[in-house]
């Protein structure tokens, strides 16, 4: 397995399982995630992605396996410890908070920032305010939102409203980003430009990107490796063209011939 | 006119304590679904230890402040001990739900077992019957106080919840639990102090309103209901709807109760709210909660 000679991955995933009443969503996958890559896990619907992300982030808690994240184990880690240890994530139907603005959202992506102590943070509040509103004001830059700022998210597109998740979970400042679908509903021009934000987040904010996608197409494009799932088992991982090509990932995608 | 402003503040004093009892109620329904059954129980838990302090000679200042305490201790207690083992086995909400009745139920039978059935006069710093003229209006000196307790709770609540970064967390945690979890936001921490905030509120409506009743195991179970009904007719999941739906029952019951006839308050008060439902069924001040599925 460690083929790397003893350096530690970012993120490191082993024999990881669940079931639900059953049925194996995920059977024994491993993982391995290094600083600043961009890894696309694809597979069908039902395939255990959208499993392991939340394995990952402690909303699932695994029946059998190790997550490690900079040598850490994760498991048993409420979903919140998670994300103070650098985690964000998105969601693929979107967990935003409607009735806020947009501002309001990303600015809440940094209460793990909040200083814990009050008298503290009364003596800093103003510098600490400032820096918040910096950090924010960049992602507003970075995903164009800015014609959306002190909209309630209710009332913004669709296409919005995934650039907000995304720009909330960046907020936090992760060491790792779990992007679940950041691509799917979106139209065609929207596809684009999402995959393009995707490269870029890696180039402006130096973390790592593990995200989970079906359209093939655009997942193989931003991706440096490419990890396959079916079945709640890793049938392909390679570069994108090489996981493409499999002769399995080809089948579970198109059907038996 | 003179009539009119007696009983409208006499309406208005009994009006904002319902407020109080209906604040912690929406404050739990909406960051939980649960319906606290209890509320009304911690808050009379909370008023008979205050009496028992009391007999110790301890100064009412403190007593009060302990007894909101032992109230906020007992229902996060409830929470990390109950429901989130509850939770942990995937309770369904109506279960939980059942909890909080379940949790009534005990402390009634504990209040009745300690205290006794019989109902206790409860000594009070402010006297019913001393009475302030205020420009030709006599107000009794324990409605100023009460008046003064909902307005200063309501606006304790208001600033906690809309000013400070436990009071974001608190409105993150209450519109979407999951999202608030991966920003990390300790949800489970911040539910443990809505609850001991929900209780606290429901404590001091409490304290005022034992002097206006007399103290027995069950004294809380109708300002219990009033205050539920006040979170409805004001919108279950509005902490303002929640004031204004207590204001406006308190005011109608006591007109009702002055002009018509002390038997029909209550009948007139919940005419109101059959009204107001018909008209608007999320409450004068509610909003349904949309997710995208």
């Amino acid at each position: 397995m460690n083929k790397s000679g003893g350096s530690k991955a970012l993120l490191e995933i082993e024999d990881l399982s669940i079931s639900f009443g059953g049925i194996m969503a995920l059977a024994g996958v491993d993982l391995r995630l290094e600083e600043q890559e961009i890894l696309t896990v694809i597979g069908p619907n039902g395939s255990g992605k959208t499993s392991m992300f939340n394995c990952i982030s402690g909303v699932y808690r695994p029946n059998r396996g190790k997550i490690l994240f900079e040598g850490e184990s994760l498991l048993g880690l409420s979903p919140d410890r998670i994300a103070r240890r650098g985690i964000g994530r998105t969601f693929q139907n979107l967990r935003l908070f409607l009735h806020m603005t947009v501002l309001e959202n990303l600015l809440l992506g940094r209460h793990v920032h909040f200083r814990k102590n009050p008298f503290h943070a009364f003596m800093r509040i103003k510098r600490e305010e400032i820096r918040h509103r910096e950090v924010v004001e960049e992602i507003i830059d970075f995903l164009d939102l800015h014609a959306y700022r002190k909209a309630r998210v209710a009332d913004c597109p669709y296409g919005i409203q995934k650039k907000v998740e995304i720009g909330r979970a960046l907020a936090l400042e992760p060491k790792l980003l779990l992007l679940d679908e950041p691509i799917s509903g979106l139209t065609a021009e929207e596809k684009e430009e999402a995959a393009y934000r995707i490269g870029e987040i890696r180039g402006r904010y130096r973390i790592a990107v593990l995200l989970v996608e079906h359209d093939l197409r655009i997942a193989s494009r931003v991706a440096d490796r490419m990890v396959a799932l079916d079945y709640g088992r890793k049938i392909a991982e390679g570069t994108p063209q090489e996981v493409q090509s499999h002769p399995e990932v080809i089948r579970a995608y198109v059907g038996e011939e | 006119m003179e009539r009119f402003l007696l009983y409208f503040i006499s309406g208005l004093a009994v009006g904002s304590l319902y407020a109080l009892v209906a604040l912690g109620l929406s404050l739990i329904y909406r960051s939980t679904r649960i319906l606290n059954f209890a509320h009304g129980d911690i808050a009379s838990a909370g008023a008979f230890f205050a009496l028992t302090l009391m007999g110790l000679k301890i100064p009412f200042g403190l007593v009060f402040i302990m007894a909101l305490l032992f109230g906020s201790l007992l229902a996060m207690g409830f929470y990390f001990c109950i429901l989130v083992p509850a939770q942990r086995r995937e309770a369904t909400l109506l279960g939980q739900i059942i909890l909080t009745l379940g949790l009534g139920l005990i402390i009634q039978g504990l209040t009745s077992r300690i205290w006794g059935m019989e109902p206790q006069p409860f000594p009070f710093p402010l006297s019913d019957s001393k009475v302030w003229n205020i420009g030709g209006i006599y107000i009794s000196e324990l409605s100023v106080g009460t008046i003064a307790a909902g307005l200063l709770g309501s606006i304790c609540l208001y600033l906690l919840v809309q000013r400070t970064r436990l009071g974001l967390a608190m409105r993150a945690t209450s519109e979407n639990l999951q999202a608030a979890q991966t920003l990390g936001i300790p949800t489970r921490r911040i539910l443990a102090i809505s609850w001991g905030t929900a209780a606290l509120l429901g404590v001091v409506a409490g304290l005022f309103l034992a002097p206006l009743l007399l103290l027995d195991p069950f004294y809380m179970l109708e300002p219990f209901l009033k205050g539920f009904a006040a979170a409805i007719l004001g919108g279950l999941n509005s902490l303002p709807g929640a004031i204004v739906g207590g204001l406006i029952l308190g005011i109608a019951e006591g007109l009702a109760g002055g002009y018509i006839s002390i038997a029909f308050k209550n009948t007139l008060a919940f005419l109101i709210i059959i009204a107001v439902l018909l008209v608007r069924p999320e409450g004068l001040l509610g909003e349904e909660f949309i997710e995208r599925v």
